[in-house]
């Protein structure tokens, strides 16, 4: 916990919130910071700023970011949007890119996903496949309701997030989320300690003793880009969109939601509980993989996973018997 | 006049537990003090290195805690429902247990919600809860319903041991440290049992029985509601409610029997309790577990009938998984206090302790299986490699902090019997031996 403060201190020091001068529109308007570092070096184009204390300063390019939205803008959500995700159950091979990509970009412990993909089957009869499961973003969300200090909450573009400043840890809403979509930070961890400016839209960083989950990536969509897991995807699984443009996209294929849903019978996984997912499925019909692809090539952990499983289980019983 | 005459005497009765502390005591008490330390480490333990230690993980989210705190508030009950209702019904027979059964009320309702704190991941943010506090929130509900429901029975306790503390004012033969007699004197509140006091008090004791019987239900439903809101299958049900509510009170009449027992024999009040409100708070126990019995049937029966898919899991898991606990706590739970309360012959005081200390440990064993195996089969499969996040087994961290617990319970319930005489004493006078054992109102 003091480490935290530490790090609230550091990361007010390291950034110098400035306002943007009419006429450098380059870079998406807001506000903007300077950061110490870049990743990709000087671009050599330099932008013109002006400092809280009314001083104009000439900043490199790559030196400027968007300032994360704070806790409190990021209650109202991005204007006139509704987010919604659509997963193509049929392409699915368990690649586990959009596992990693989103750890990844969302500085999570090793053992942390906020995407998960379970080797499901739904009866003994029936076929198993692949099946990624983000946060659903749920239009009546179980988890907001039972939240006793508003710390997680429902925003106008329909994204579900979670202030982990306030969040006090009591662990209700992962009882009240049927879909066991959130994770709790069980113990310190040193990917907490990195020198960003805490902000719900990037869930970064985390905060030991509070619950976080899969945030539909909005720092990303304010930036025009797809979430983590869609852009991973090498197979384009996941495709994210606005359902009121009716549009959704994996990043080469682009497809209007409603006739992508009619055509290939999409549904939402446990739709009877009334949650109203904001997440759909497109079932896994002339797949592009047979679903033992996906046990390829996994490490002994992940691999273990799924060892109890109907269909390993199976599929070992029948090897043994060969 | 004959009525002062009497209190004294049992004062006199009384006042060597209270003036003195036996070896025995003192190594009782030096013991409750180092379990209680032992749970200090291990709350040390858990704050600084977070819940990692203990055994809950992302599928099991509350485990031995939750099931301490609904245990510790359910047996609050025993004070509550028990004196609160025999007080209305003014039955003579409940003089010498009730302060008993208020002490139980107090000191678990001060347990059992430190219990749900320790679930809490980031105790420095409590304030939250009334800084940002959400009324859509069960939890909220849960904040207001204890908080209320622990001044109501401060409340009623206090009435209730007011005349006593004017006695223990008045009577001047007590040895105690002058400290103690000026609290006595504080405490009093000038009570000096005057028709239009003794008026005012039975007015608010009237009221503040009446009072406590429906907070410590609602109290114990919204502590149901928790659960039965949430759509988990073995949680998400109408009876919870009423369910809880039952099983509370039996727990508490275990409880009550067992601290009667116990009480008996360290301070010799054979005299004063007899076999017959073993009997009596024996049939209230016998009726209580009949009731839940019934309630927990007609849980798992339609659970089992309809067999939904995932209530199929989760019956599938308590049979297999939890096949012992179950049937500990479901089958002898209810059982036992039945044939040996309802059989004549049975009926002795030893056997109906015994009795008692099945229900205690049974109804303990009945919130584990509530909370634990619902949460070990969500709807969606548990994919895990990690064992503990598949199957919940408490560490050592939360059984220290368990036995703290009760611990704690025992420390205070000894501290209070050593200030304020355990039976009433301003309210006992001497019953003739009535005829047969079971005179219930």
């Amino acid at each position: 916990m003091e480490n935290n403060k530490k790090d609230d201190n550091n990361s007010r020091r390291n950034f110098l919130k400035l306002g943007l001068l009419a006429g450098a529109g380059t870079v998406a308007t807001g506000a903007l910071i300077v950061t110490g570092k870049s990743a990709s070096g000087e671009s050599g184009e330099k932008i013109k700023v002006l400092t809280t204390t009314g001083e104009v300063m000439e900043v490199d390019k790559n030196f400027l970011t968007q300032a994360p939205v704070g806790r409190k803008e990021s209650h109202l959500g991005i204007p006139g949007r509704k987010f919604v995700m659509v997963i193509d159950l049929a392409r699915c091979k368990n690649a586990r890119k959009c596992v990693t990509e989103c750890q990844k970009g969302h500085n999570l412990p090793k053992e942390t996903e906020f995407m998960k993909v379970y080797l499901m089957q739904d009866s003994e009869k029936t076929a198993p496949y692949w099946f990624p499961k983000p946060c659903y973003h749920c239009d009546n969300p179980q988890c907001v309701s039972v939240c006793p200090v508003g710390a997680t909450y429902k925003r106008s573009d329909g994204i579900v997030l979670i202030d982990n400043e306030r969040c006090i840890g009591c662990k209700f809403c992962m009882t009240g989320c049927p879909y066991s979509t959130r994770v709790f930070a069980w113990k310190p961890d040193e990917a907490f300690d990195i020198d960003q400016p805490y902000s719900p839209e990037k869930s970064v960083p985390g905060v030991e003793g509070t619950v976080s989950k899969c945030d539909f990536c909005p720092d990303l969509a304010r930036e025009g880009k797809l979430p983590y897991c869609a852009q991973a995807c090498p197979m384009g699984v996941i495709y994210f969109g606005d359902i009121d443009e009716d549009v959704v996209t994996n990043g080469t294929e682009t497809f209007k939601f409603s006739e992508l849903i009619r055509d290939r019978s999409g549904y939402r996984y446990l739709d009877n509980l009334g949650t109203r997912p904001n997440v759909y499925y497109l079932p896994p019909v002339d797949r592009q993989f047979p679903v033992e692809r996906g046990l390829d090539g996994l490490d002994e952990e992940t691999l273990k996973r799924f060892e109890n499983t109907p269909y390993v289980k199976n599929a070992k019983i029948s090897k043994e018997a060969k | 006049m004959s009525d002062t005459v009497n209190s004294d005497k049992l004062l006199k009765e009384f006042a060597p537990q209270i003036e003195r502390t036996g070896n025995f005591g003192k190594l009782w008490i030096a013991f409750l003090c180092l379990v209680i330390c032992y749970g200090w480490f291990a709350l040390y333990w858990q704050v600084s290195r977070g819940h990692i230690v203990t055994g809950m993980r992302d599928n099991v989210v509350w485990g031995v805690y939750i099931v301490n705190f609904i245990f510790f508030m359910g047996i609050s009950y025993a004070g509550a429902l028990i004196s609160g209702t025999l007080h209305l019904f003014h039955s003579e027979w409940r003089k010498p247990i009730i302060r008993m059964a208020e002490f139980i009320t107090i000191i678990s309702l001060l347990i059992g919600p430190c219990f749900i704190m320790l679930c809490v991941g980031r105790l420095d943010r409590l304030p939250n809860l009334i800084l940002f506090g959400r009324i859509q929130s069960p939890i909220t509900w849960d904040v207001i319903a204890i908080s209320t429901d622990i001044i109501g029975c401060i409340l009623f306790l206090y009435l209730a041991l007011l005349r006593d503390l004017g006695k223990m004012r008045d009577f001047t033969e007590l040895k105690v440290p002058q400290w103690q007699k000026k609290m006595y004197k504080i405490l009093a509140l000038g009570y000096t049992g005057t028709p239009e006091q003794q008026l005012r008090l039975k007015r608010a004791t009237d009221v503040m029985a009446g009072m406590v019987i429906a907070i410590a239900i609602i109290v114990y439903s919204v502590l149901a509601w928790i659960f039965s809101v949430t759509l988990q299958p073995g949680w998400h049900s109408t009876i919870f409610g009423p369910y809880f509510v039952i099983a509370a009170v039996y727990s508490g009449t275990g409880v009550l029997i067992v601290s009667m027992f116990v009480f008996r024999k360290v301070y010799h009040l054979e005299e004063h309790i007899t076999l017959k409100h073993f009997v009596n708070v024996g049939v209230i126990m016998l009726v209580l577990g009949a009731f839940f019995g019934y309630f927990t049937f007609s849980e798992y029966l339609t659970k089992w009938y309809g067999s939904e898919k995932n209530d199929e899991q989760l019956i599938q898991v308590l049979l297999k998984n939890y096949f012992n606990l179950f049937i500990l706590s479901n089958y002898v739970g209810v059982l036992v206090p039945l044939i040996v309360v309802g059989f004549r012959k049975l009926r002795t005081i030893n056997n109906i302790t015994i009795a008692a200390v099945v229900v205690v440990i049974a109804l303990w064993i009945n919130r584990y299986l509530i909370v634990v195996p619902t949460l070990e089969t969500p709807y969606l499969p548990i994919q895990d490699e990690r064992l503990a996040w598949q199957l919940y087994s408490a560490t050592w961290v939360e059984w220290a902090l368990t036995a703290a617990g009760v611990a704690m319970f025992c420390l205070l319930f000894t501290i209070g019997s050593k200030l304020i005489p355990i039976v009433q004493v301003s309210d006992l006078k001497e019953e003739p031996e009535q005829p047969g054992d079971l005179h219930l109102m």
